[in-house]
């Protein structure tokens, strides 16, 4: 049995432990609240967005040969994975990684773009192929940033080496609840956004509207169409990061609880073996007594 | 008398809406020249240009700096998705001066294409924040 220097000890190492629990946890908080921030004052912008593409899309005839509207000649897909940097985030890289060997042994002719270093590694060390991979990524991506990157993946496409871009993210319900999604980001399809929206009621599949196109509808479409890539990147760059801190935050949470339940238990123990060394030495006294007799 | 027409405009930037409001008359720079905007206006989409919108309202003057925008015109409304907005009580002279140099040095400099082409986005929004600003205050000198 420990003594009751070793529990002592035990119980201070785990009350250290929560220490750190309790500040991260606390800090995830904040760095949750000011991405949700964010990512609300941006939504009217990807709403908008969104409209004035579908409104393009269903009144343009010439849609038939935009590249970005078409799978184009490769055979190969793209995967762009989304990961955290940093782990202490519960299940939230590994639901991930998991997802994305997944896709990987249905489609092998598949290479990587990996945002995030955890997805990096791991997939790395299995020996996947990873074409290009950023890490140290923004607590708060910048638009800038989603730019950038949308540009490479969008000139990689171009390059008709990839037929489809598919991107696996954590897309952010609540900070107890965040949905792993694999969604196409290339082709768009103009289509089902419309769908989405009609469903939403922010557009009627009646209302014809005989728009002007200035100068041509071809030049709108190739403004609004890198630009709805950037803007839907932006937006999962926002949610990922919103999961990650909503994951880390629930997880640092229960190791708060769970060290609360080990330092109970330590006590208890601490008290029992204190009670038990009491005894003991009562026992002892009474035994000297009684043999003094 | 009737109300008269009026536009909804909506100027959203990703990080906020920086306008809404109904106004009587809008001018705004589009790809192939400026582009003047009244109630009642047939549906149109356009891109814009980094440049300055001029806003009428009662007989009152109004610049707002836009970048990199697509403008969806409606009959009774007006959208503008742009990268960056701003109205000139919030640009900063001082910062949008200091940004030129920057941005026109850096086009000095034999850089890559890539480069120059930031460099002259940055020229663009900085000409188009100064513009802004000085037309307000020579409102009022």
């Amino acid at each position: 049995m420990e003594t009751m220097r070793d529990i002592k000890r035990r119980i201070g190492s785990v009350k250290n432990t929560q220490k750190i629990t309790r500040a991260m946890k606390m800090v995830s908080a904040a760095k949750l609240q000011n991405s949700q921030k964010k990512a609300r004052a941006a939504k009217p912008f990807f709403t908008m967005t969104r409209k004035i593409l579908s409104d393009v899309y269903k009144y343009t005839d010439l849609k038939e040969n935009h590249p970005l509207l078409h799978p184009s000649e490769g055979d190969k897909k793209l995967l762009i994975i989304i990961s955290a940097d940093r782990g202490l985030c519960g299940a939230y890289n590994t639901r991930i990684t998991e997802e994305a060997e997944a896709f990987l042994k249905k489609n092998p002719d598949t290479e990587i773009f990996a945002l995030g270093s955890k997805a990096r590694d791991y997939l790395k060390r299995r020996e996947y192929k990873i074409i290009k991979d950023y890490e140290q990524i923004d607590d708060y991506p910048s638009l800038n940033f989603a730019r950038q990157i949308s540009e490479e993946i969008i000139e990689m496409f171009k390059g008709t080496k990839f037929n489809q871009v598919n991107i696996i993210y954590t897309h952010f319900e609540s900070a107890i609840n965040q949905q792993l999604r694999n969604i196409s980001l290339l082709p768009i399809d103009a289509e089902e956004i419309d769908q989405e929206l009609i469903q939403k009621g922010e557009s009627s599949s009646e209302e014809h509207v005989d728009y002007i196109y200035e100068p041509s509808p071809n030049y709108i479409l190739d403004i609004i169409l890198p630009k709805y890539v950037h803007n839907s990147l932006y937006s999962i760059l926002l949610e990922s990061k919103a999961s990650e801190f909503g994951s880390r935050m629930t997880a640092m949470d229960a190791a708060t609880e769970n060290a609360n339940e080990m330092i109970d238990d330590l006590t208890l123990s601490y008290n029992r073996a204190r009670q038990a060394s009491i005894t003991k030495e009562i026992t002892e006294i009474v035994g000297g007594a009684e043999a003094l007799k | 008398m009737a109300p008269k027409n009026k536009i909804l405009l909506k100027i959203i930037t990703p990080k906020r809406v920086v306008f809404k409001e109904k106004i009587d008359v809008l001018e705004a720079p589009a790809v192939d020249g400026l582009i003047g905007i009244l109630p009642n206006h047939a549906p149109l989409i356009t891109a814009l240009k980094t440049g300055v919108i001029r806003i009428v309202n009662e007989n009152n003057e109004r610049f707002i700096s836009v970048s990199e925008g697509i403008m969806d015109v409606k009959p009774d409304q007006v959208n503008i998705v742009a990268r960056t907005a701003e109205l000139p009580d919030e640009i900063n002279l001082e910062r949008a001066k200091e940004a030129k140099k920057r941005a026109k040095r850096r086009l000095e400099e034999k850089n890559n294409k890539l480069d120059n082409a930031r460099a002259e986005g940055a020229l663009e929004r900085a000409l188009a924040r100064i513009k802004t600003a000085e037309k307000h205050h020579s409102d009022y000198y």
